[in-house]
């Protein structure tokens, strides 16, 4: 209890020593531009979606299939922001000739009514942040990116979490195919085409210092008193609310801090690859995140972070391998779907480490 | 005044009455025993109090307030805490974190201040870890306090499981079949051992249990349910001697002119 306070100079010498690295990057231009420091970049922006997800999935225990959702509102609503899109209002229904649909039109109407108070709050917010210089407008663009996906962790949340196990899978995967879908017919974000022109703002130092917030906030809610709350949901349900936990308030609030993160990382993915498509969030890229997840030990810090790491590196290296020209023809080809070689090591892992690769480590220390 | 009280409580799971019309209640600081065979409804009467179910038809009032089907973690922070017929610990837990999850509810702070840990936080949760630590101590647990919860021997992990009931400071404490699975001197040591906790900490308890002995032993006045109805209420003694228990509990025909003894007391 003594270092009780220690995690934040922790925090505050790692995003110092992460500013510190960032000034070394910048140094040499051509490290900048070398395959190297995209990997880089990826690995942090692996390590927020999958640590957020840890809090979901691993310590609170509800099993989230929708993170690539989340991650798809921060990076498309992020990147409005930077590019100053602006949402054109809804239009109310029209009344004329309304017999006893009007019931539908009511509706209608509220939806607009509500969708458009969101429209005029972000189209504000564009118009506040375009004056600003580019930095600024990235940190709002974040932040933005990150309370815009932690609204929707919200509104999919509190119906969602009633359910358990598998049904709770299905419903989080069926939304976030609803978050890609919607985006793909939204015209201002480029529907089916995506976003272009994404400014290239994220660089090692906003990736890696985003990375050690989210470890640090994960560690620290888990950590205390107030987080053993998500533990016991996880551990048991009835004997939590008969502790007197509010289990729903628990996994509504894993839900919307790892949502929170997922948008943020959403947006950093957007301005690394100044180019973003609908297509690239769909529940592959969820299932890509679950996989660090449990390769790492569902719960586990360290491991997820380790895993986080492997397997943002893991493709890249099959990449390289389906490139060898000497390799039988089948090889090659299972080398580039990957998709192959992750069921593969879930198949594998389940049965030899059902926990992880690196579960159960570190459970021995006392609480912090 | 009563501090709990049901009255003409029924809850019915499609076609079948679990609990059909039961009326008790239960003092400041009493020791009351609900028994009665396999099946009678004794822990559905449980899962009704503490809010797990909520009951089709009836009141139950705890400190004068109705809680009948509030969420159960509304129902604790009232005061009422339970311990569970099949042990439920949080299994990936130590010892001290399974009972510092109980504290949770009397924090004072919030998520923020969780982030942020400023010295409130640390006074805080060194303020329950001493609260803990001294639970812990007078059941005999604190050299296992970073033992994995599941590691105890079982009796041990019963007593975790009052010490965490403990832990949420509560008015009543429900004790389901503490004494299951038990050797005679465990059990002995459990009796010791509930009459200790109801006088330290000036509980009302209610204690559902198979075992004759424990609850003829400990408890002041003893409720009886058979089939979902309580067929009858008094002092040990009365208990023993009445026929209809007899009966729910050999399957002997009740005698023709039964004298419910003590369920007058109501």
């Amino acid at each position: 209890m003594k270092s009780f306070d220690r995690t934040k100079i922790v925090l505050l010498v790692t995003i110092a020593l992460v500013a510190l690295l960032a000034y070394v990057c910048n140094r040499s231009p051509e490290f900048l531009q070398s395959r190297i420091y995209d990997i880089l970049l990826g690995i942090g922006i692996s390590i927020i979606l999958a640590e957020g997800l840890n809090l979901v999935n691993g310590y609170t225990g509800q099993f989230s299939l929708g993170h690539a959702g989340f991650m798809a509102v921060g990076a498309f609503l992020g990147s409005a922001m930077s590019l100053g899109i602006a949402f054109p209002y809804l239009d109310g229904p029209t009344w004329a000739g309304a017999g006893w649909t009007v019931i539908f039109k009511v509706l209608q109407q509220g939806f607009a009514w509500l969708v458009n108070v969101f429209f005029w709050l972000h189209n504000s917010l564009v118009g506040l942040a375009t004056g600003l210089p580019g930095w600024g407008k990235f940190l709002i663009a974040l932040i933005y990116g990150g309370s815009t996906a932690a609204l929707s962790g919200l509104l999919v949340g509190v119906p969602s979490l009633r359910l358990k196990g598998d049904y709770l899978a299905i419903v989080t995967l069926g939304f976030n195919e609803i978050i890609r879908v919607i985006i793909q017919n939204a015209e201002p974000l480029g529907a089916q085409r995506g976003l272009t022109g994404v400014p290239s703002n994220t660089n090692f130092f906003w990736v890696f210092a985003f990375a050690a917030l989210t470890i640090y906030v994960v560690h620290n809610l888990v950590h205390s008193t107030y987080g053993r709350g998500f533990l016991a949901v996880r551990d048991d349900e009835i004997a939590a609310e008969s502790m007197g936990i509010n289990t729903t308030k628990y996994k509504v609030l894993a839900f919307v801090v790892g949502a929170a993160f997922a948008g943020i990382a959403g947006t950093l993915y957007a301005h690394q690859k100044q180019y973003i498509n609908p297509e690239g969030f769909n529940f592959i890229r969820s299932v890509d995140i679950v996989v660090m997840v449990i390769l790492g030990g569902m719960g586990n810090t360290v491991g997820v972070c380790i895993a986080a790491v492997l397997l943002t590196i893991l493709p890249e290296i099959l990449r390289d391998v389906a490139k060898l020209e000497w390799l039988p023809i089948w090889l090659r080809e299972v080398a580039e779907n990957r998709m192959i070689i992750y069921s593969l090591i879930l198949i594998i892992l389940m049965l030899a480490r059902p926990q992880g690769l690196f579960g159960g480590w570190g459970k021995k220390k006392g609480a912090a | 005044m009563s501090l709990l009280s049901l009255d003409n409580v029924t809850v019915q799971f499609g076609g079948l009455k679990a609990v059909s019309e039961v009326s008790f209640s239960i003092a400041e600081g009493e020791l009351v025993g609900l028994i009665g065979p396999n099946g009678a409804g004794k822990t559905t009467v449980f899962n009704l109090i503490t809010g797990v179910y909520a009951p089709t038809e009836g009141k139950i009032a705890f400190a004068g307030k109705a809680v009948a089907g509030k969420r159960p973690y509304l129902i604790t922070a009232r005061g009422i805490a339970r311990t569970f017929q099949n042990i439920r610990l949080f299994p990936s837990m130590t010892v001290f974190d399974n009972v510092r999850c109980a504290c949770n509810m009397h924090l004072k702070h919030g998520i923020s201040h969780a982030l942020w840990r400023g010295a409130k936080v640390a006074a805080e949760e060194a303020r329950i870890e001493a609260e803990v630590m001294e639970l812990l101590g007078i059941f005999d647990l604190a050299d296992d306090r970073d033992a994995n919860c599941k590691s105890l021997p079982y009796g041990a992990q019963r007593r975790l499981e009052i010490v965490r009931a403990l832990a949420t400071k509560p008015r009543l404490l429900l004790l389901d079949e503490p004494a299951a699975g038990m050797n005679p001197t465990e059990k002995v040591e459990l009796m010791k051992l509930i009459r200790f906790v109801q006088e330290k900490f000036a509980l009302a308890v209610l204690l559902v249990e198979h075992d004759m002995k424990v609850v003829m032993g400990i408890c002041e006045r003893i409720a009886v349910l058979d089939y979902g109805q309580k067929i009858a209420e008094g002092t040990p003694a009365e208990i023993r001697a009445n026929p209809k228990v007899i009966a729910a509990y050999l399957g002997k025909e009740a005698s023709p002119e039964p004298t419910v003894g003590g369920s007058s007391l109501h």
